[in-house]
């Protein structure tokens, strides 16, 4: 009885009148590599909002490993092993680089309920964080604080932050948004090196990437699943290419 | 910053840089000691001062408390002064309602009802944030003073509580004219207060604090208990500001509703502002600037002391934005960098 690293069932989600999630299902396997595209506003960073529980949905089930979260909050479904990145860096801007990545470990370890012991003076806590810096390239920034980085390097931090929570679930909401392509190389090669035994959702507009890195591609269009499936097959999907890809080609996105 | 110039740094030693530096951030420096000199300096220098000396290390000890949920937390709160509040009025009803006026036990109790009432009050509130929480915690200040004029037969209202005796401290050290011996005491607690805040602060909890305060949404992503972690901060700072108020009570055998007023929570505030937040010693240079102008300008002119606080926060906000401590760490900066930033 393997079950599937998560599992969302006839999700459903409305803002006043607009449906932004309308029976959504969706599955990611162990160690699954799924994308998930869609024209600007098909409600994409919504369902990454309802599975990490910072929206609530009006019906329909989120479960992890088998086990239903619905009604579980944000922080505790964060603790038991979703992380996301945003597609909008939400980081500690007048915090450095380390004390970002820290932050994430001492949360994950329990080492935050802590008021008395120095933060920085556990050796195991900083020797990790550096470890996830040094595999994002980040160790030279570590001491800098994120606001002085370049909007391309915050990026990575905000990779390094989910790395530092050692998730099952990974939800990369547009990891290379807002980054010049040359660096955007960087961010991608490191989400294809991620430990395989996590399950990565990836919003990406970028069609190489997508069809590089995914092994499921799910297309998502006003609020409900259009179709899923390989990369050949949405690829040849002439469906797609109407509602999707023929746009992506003509105007681009942002 | 310490990796200002990490370019060409290899990252074998930036990586040992990096431990180096976030392992020693919370030892103290050389300066530390200086607020401190001048306490004590001030106890010689100005010994017939010590009655107004006692009311800056209050005020000091009341914005340290504001900075801690403030400072690093970033909960905004106009109510503070209720938590003061509790503090004075459990020493004062100990020794004029219970005939209790043994100041090291009522300091204690008073210290502890007022963190149970940030305790039981931030369950609540901090589930709020902006522009709401600001009016519940300035509405829990309200009620705390009707509910103290309601029962006004108990707390004799905006008169004062009658009949307030303070026993010698320790059996031994009056109180005398000049406020010496108070001024010692509270030195010494404040100091005391100071070493554990500032421990606070530099702990992974004070990490965590200053993470909600930076993104509170960040937090939540990464599994932070946010409500409960906001809750622990605003006991502690309750239960400080509930010590100040019990010293405020203690070292002037007086107390009236006023303590909660409005007033009181913008003033500590406008202190802590003035000095600048989230870096500790930002409530002693507020709080002692505030106290000395308010001593000196309310004398000369009550409305010119109005209009001069005003003046001065205005500055504040268009030149200090990080208030002094801030502004002159700017400066310094400014003069090592050659004036290139
Ligand atoms: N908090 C909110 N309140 C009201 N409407 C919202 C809210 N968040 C998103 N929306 C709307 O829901 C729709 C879906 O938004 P969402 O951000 O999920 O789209 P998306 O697929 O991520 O788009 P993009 O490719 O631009 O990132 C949009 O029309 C958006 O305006
Ligand atoms: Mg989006």
């Amino acid at each position: 009885m393997s079950a599937p690293a998560l599992e969302v069932r006839d999700l459903n989600r409305s803002f006043g009148a607009l449906r932004v999630a309308r029976d959504i299902n969706l599955t990611l396997e162990r160690g699954a590599r799924r994308a998930l595209i869609g024209p600007n506003g098909a409600g994409k960073t919504t369902l990454v909002n309802l599975i990490t529980g910072a929206l609530a949905p009006s019906s329909g089930s989120v479960a992890l490993n088998g086990e239903d979260i619905t009604k579980v909050s944000q922080a505790e479904r964060a603790r038991r092993g979703i992380a996301r990145t945003f597609q909008i860096n939400q980081l500690f801007r007048g915090l450095t680089v380390l004390e970002n990545v820290v932050m994430a470990i001492g949360e994950r370890t329990g080492d935050c309920n802590n008021l008395w012991r120095p933060a920085g003076t556990k050796r195991i806590i900083i020797d990790e964080a550096l470890d996830h810096l040094d595999s994002l390239r980040l160790v030279e920034d570590s001491l800098k604080l994120v606001r002085e980085l370049p909007y391309g390097r915050q990026r990575l931090v905000e990779i390094a932050i989910a790395m530092a929570q050692k998730p099952r679930v990974l939800l990369l909401d547009e990891p290379a948004a807002g980054v010049p392509s040359s660096e955007s190389h960087l961010i991608l090669d490191v989400v294809a090196s991620l430990d395989p035994d996590i399950a990565i959702l990836i919003i990406e507009h970028d069609m190489d990437v997508v069809f590089r890195f995914a092994q499921q591609i799910t297309v998502l269009v006003a609020g409900a699943v259009f179709t899923e499936g390989a990369p050949k097959d949405i690829r040849a999907d002439e469906r797609v290419r109407a509602v999707y890809l023929g746009q992506d080609a003509g105007a681009g996105h942002g | 910053m310490a990796a200002s110039d990490a370019n060409a740094v290899p990252a074998v030693t930036m990586r040992a840089r990096a431990i180096e530096y976030i392992g020693k951030r919370h030892r103290f420096h050389v300066w530390e000691a200086l607020p401190w000199i001048l306490i004590a300096a001030a106890y010689f220098v100005f010994p017939d001062r010590m009655t107004f000396g006692t009311q800056v290390l209050i005020a000091i000890m009341f914005a340290l408390s504001l900075d801690l949920i403030l400072g690093y937390a970033g909960i905004v709160t106009l109510g503070h002064a209720a938590f003061f509040g509790v503090g004075a009025y459990t020493v004062a009803l100990l020794t004029a309602r219970l005939n209790w006026g043994e100041p090291v036990t009522s300091l204690i109790i008073a210290t502890l009802i007022s963190a149970a009432a940030g305790f039981i009050s931030g369950w609540f509130l901090l589930r709020y944030r902006g522009l709401t929480l600001l009016m519940l915690t300035l509405a829990t200040a309200i009620l705390l003073q009707e509910a103290g004029n309601y029962r006004s037969d108990i707390t004799g209202g905006y008169d004062g509580v009658p009949g307030m005796e303070i026993w010698k401290l320790f059996g031994v050290f009056e109180n005398d004219l000049y406020g010496r011996t108070y001024y010692i005491y509270i030195a010494v607690l404040l100091f005391l207060v100071f070493l554990v805040v500032r421990r606070i602060v530099y702990s992974p909890f004070g990490a965590a604090l200053t993470g909600i305060r930076e993104n509170v949404r960040r937090m939540h992503a990464i599994g932070s208990p946010v409500h409960r972690r906001l809750v622990a901060a605003y006991t502690i700072a309750a239960g400080i500001a509930g010590m100040a108020g019990a010293l405020f009570a203690q070292s002037t055998a007086y107390t009236t509703l006023g303590v909660f007023d409005f007033e009181s929570s913008a003033k500590v505030m406008v202190m802590l502002i003035l000095g600048g937040t989230g870096r500790l010693y930002g409530a002693f240079a507020g709080a002692t600037i505030y106290m000395l102008l308010e001593d000196h300008l309310a004398k000369l002119s009550p409305e010119f002391w109005q209009f001069g606080i005003g003046l001065l926060l205005v500055l504040a906000v268009l030149f200090a934005r990080r208030g002094l401590l801030g502004l002159i760490e700017d400066i310094g900066i400014y003069f090592k960098t050659g004036g290139k930033s």
